[in-house]
């Protein structure tokens, strides 16, 4: 069995999301860099080219590059051969909370959905764990913003709707939610499984590389294909219109039930913030 | 790029159209969804407001906790939608500029001609760039709310994109029609 110290998962998941708010993955520059060269509006080569500057100025000055800094997003892969020296889920939280109160992050978490009363550290986490063979320890980390994950959805489509359906659905999400996510986005789409598991598929999807490709063909070209579409939406950088409204698709897939088509999409903003490493 | 300041003209602001880009300077207060809340609701009573918004500009921000030696925090806009159902009673106070980000309702863009104000957009996301333009920031009510409490901002060239003007143009709906090929 390897052991791991709970203090060490503390200190690491407390500087990955500082070290997340503040630098912007490079491959996500690059994307916008690219988007910028590409987008014809120039009001919105402008907003780009503005995101770009303040994406540079955070990393130069370590600042937070949004103002929204996300509710707190852990996913851990677990080796069944770790055993950890206390309770893994106060360590993530301790973390969370030494990053948004000694790292200047706002905190935006409310202790009760009704009442709405602030808890102050940006605590409790939302934590993922998933169990795989061998001693391996990963921690991914993703601060996620109100705006964008406000524009995201679940739905229960049928087999009947088909490719067609989703990508209606994927088309219609997008456009009505216009510059509310602050595009443009990545949108992460979880499809198959059954109502909960697309919802945490889309979010996974979210965590990979913005160059990647799914290794499934039919995911892949629907990934390529919706791509495609929403750039012809002419949303545009913040809505402005353009040609440039999303950066990437990723899709996840899972097996599901003969009677249903579950969906979720969840939009994912130009800042697009996560951290990972192994311990 | 055309300049105002807060407290604002509203001769100048009747002038303003969608597309045009603004550099703000002076006096901006901030609220959000919270702060409105309680604004409203002291209207709806009869009491007076804890700041005076005629000619007044509202930045719809939460920041993060300002680093040592800045003024304030990262400080770029929320969604705008949110503070729809709050406007009108701050319109008749006598408010003439809102900036925040994303789409309103229709039911906004009325209320912006009925009163000759404007709706601006800040760019999500650019928040430590627009942090930059911020030289003065104190909490001047609802302390309790964090990041939600309004702060007085002195503003120098604050950068905002004029949406929806006081006669009823959007620059969202002009801009994505120019370029929808599906």
């Amino acid at each position: 069995m390897r052991k791991i110290e709970l203090s060490q998962v503390t200190q690491k998941v407390k500087e990955m999301f500082i070290d997340a708010c503040q630098n912007v993955p490079d491959s996500v520059l690059s994307a916008l860099k690219n988007a910028a060269e590409k987008e014809q509006s120039p009001l919105s080569r402008e907003v780009l080219q503005k995101i770009i500057q303040n994406d540079l100025l955070a990393r130069e000055k370590s600042l937070p590059m949004c103002q929204d800094t996300g509710v707190a997003v852990v996913f851990l892969t677990v080796g069944s051969e770790v055993v950890f020296d206390g309770d893994i889920y106060k360590a993530v939280n301790e973390g969370v909370r030494l990053a948004y109160t000694e790292g200047y992050l706002r905190k935006s978490v409310v202790r009760h959905p009704l009442d709405r009363v602030n808890t102050g550290d940006n605590t409790p986490a939302i934590v993922h764990i998933k169990i795989v063979p061998g001693d391996i320890f990963r921690i991914d980390v993703a601060p996620k913003g109100g705006g964008s994950e406000n524009m995201s959805v679940v739905k229960m489509l049928i087999p009947a709707d088909g490719v067609e359906g989703i990508k209606k659905l994927v088309l219609d999400t997008v456009f009505n939610a216009g510059g509310k996510p602050c595009p443009p986005v990545i949108v992460g789409l979880g499809i198959g499984g059954n109502f909960e598991k697309c919802a945490l598929m889309a979010k996974e999807a979210l965590l990979r590389d913005i160059d990647d490709s799914s290794p499934d063909p039919l995911a892949k070209k629907l990934e390529d294909e919706l791509l495609e579409d929403i750039n012809k939406l002419g949303v545009g950088a913040m809505g402005f219109g353009g040609t440039q409204t999303c950066l990437a698709v990723k899709v996840n897939v899972y097996p599901c039930h003969i009677a249903s088509l579950p969906v979720a999409i969840n939009i994912q903003c130009h800042a697009a913030r996560h951290k990972s490493c192994n311990i | 790029m055309i300049k105002i300041s807060g407290p604002v003209d509203a001769e100048v602001i009747r002038s303003l159209r969608a597309g045009d880009t603004v550099s703000v300077s002076g006096v901006i207060y901030t609220g959000r969804d919270a702060a409105h809340k309680r604004f409203v609701d002291l209207l709806k009573d009869g009491k007076p407001l804890p700041i005076n918004v005629d000619g007044g500009i509202i930045y719809y921000v939460g920041p993060t906790p300002a680093k040592p030696g800045r003024a304030i925090g990262s400080a770029g806009p929320t969604s705008s939608y949110r503070m729809d159902a709050y406007a009108e009673p701050l319109l008749k106070e006598g408010l003439k500029v809102m900036i925040g980000k994303g789409p309103r309702s229709k039911e906004f863009k009325e209320l912006l001609k009925k009163y000759g104000a404007v709706y601006l957009s800040a760019i999500g996301g650019a928040a430590a760039s627009i942090s930059e333009s911020v030289k003065k920031c104190e909490v001047v009510a609802y302390e309790d709310l964090g990041a939600e409490a309004v702060h007085r901002l002195e503003t120098e060239d604050f950068f905002a994109i004029v949406t929806y003007d006081s006669e009823g143009n959007d620059l969202f709906e002009q801009g994505i029609a120019a370029y929808k090929k599906i």
